[in-house]
């Protein structure tokens, strides 16, 4: 990453332009040509300093109100197989193995859970629990129960 | 939360769920999305400005990995009194460096994800959160990733 783009991430990092050529209008706040912006953008991409390009919706709004954040007690010599399982479920929105914090926390998985309705993020939780099986020696979901901050990652712009 | 799927409709719905997907890197790009939809263009402009003004969307655009930007990423909890809990929310909020953050049905009851541009940077607001709270900072960051699919059907 360079100045320019990193002078493109702090101008899109809030969000891209809706005007029809969003990428001109980039252009003509950074005073480069469009085709620099385009290629630019593309090559982030490619090489993953851009996850994607697109849409972040409020999962509350879209009727998702049980987000469960599931966590799990397996053993460390387990885990990675079991966190490459567990990614795998198609309801699981993210996958981590982190840190226990003993003994207030003992959890080391952690999987994302999102459900219209109660009923159905349960189904979701026992899934995983079928997948983690005997190695499951501890877990707990925590719902959240509001969004109290949520905006993009920024930097450099302090 | 009643109100916009009240008022989401079918279009908004397909609009919502091709965008998580992706967005095309092309002169008319909106143009081009919104033939996919068999909308017009001005109809696709128009309903994102509108799903972004309702808070439907949070964000539309670029979304950058604070890591390979050489940033540092981590999860973090707090245990705060119920009484205090407003109080705190404003404190650890004001912080720029807190990206999202969410209250949890949790004896941990808020977490919150930290970006900052160097791990130092990291440590240095873990340390200015528990100054100004007075609460321990359960520092989680992430060890292993095994999954991120950001998408959720609309």
């Amino acid at each position: 990453m360079d100045d320019t783009d990193r002078r493109i991430m702090h101008a899109t990092q809030a969000g891209l332009p809706l005007t029809p050529e969003p990428y001109q209008t980039l252009a003509e706040q950074l005073d480069l040509t469009k085709e620099d912006i385009m290629q630019r953008m593309a090559a982030m991409h490619a090489s993953g300093i851009i996850r994607r390009i697109g849409a972040v919706p409020n999962h509350y709004k879209l009727g998702y109100r049980f987000n469960g954040m599931t966590v799990w007690d397996v053993p460390d010599d387990k885990i990675d197989e079991l966190g490459q399982q567990v990614g795998q479920l198609p309801f699981v929105s993210h996958c981590y193995h982190r840190p226990r914090h003993l003994p207030d926390w003992p959890y080391n998985l952690f999987a994302m859970v999102h459900g219209k309705t109660q009923a159905e993020a349960d189904g979701q939780i026992i899934q995983i629990a079928e997948v983690l099986g005997e190695h499951c020696l501890g877990r707990d979901v925590l719902y959240s129960t509001k969004i109290l901050k949520k905006t993009g990652f920024r930097s450099g712009d302090r | 939360m009643a109100f916009a799927s009240q008022t989401m409709d079918k279009i908004d719905r397909d609009v919502i769920n091709t965008l998580q997907v992706g967005f095309p890197i092309c002169d008319a790009p909106y143009r081009q999305v919104a033939q996919s939809l068999g909308i017009s263009e001005s109809d696709l402009l128009a309903r994102l400005q509108a799903l972004l003004a309702n808070g439907t969307l949070t964000r539309f655009g670029p979304l950058y990995n604070a890591e390979q930007m050489g940033g540092a990423l981590t999860l973090a909890a707090v245990k705060i009194p119920a009484e205090r809990f407003e109080k705190v929310t404003d404190i650890i909020n004001a912080f720029p460096e807190v990206a999202h953050n969410y209250a949890r049905s949790h004896e941990l009851n808020m977490w919150f994800v930290l970006a900052t541009e160097t791990p130092e940077q990291q440590q240095h607001t873990i340390s200015a959160i528990e100054q100004e709270t007075g609460l321990a900072v359960f520092n989680m960051p992430k060890l292993k990733e095994y999954f991120v699919n950001l998408r959720l059907e609309a």
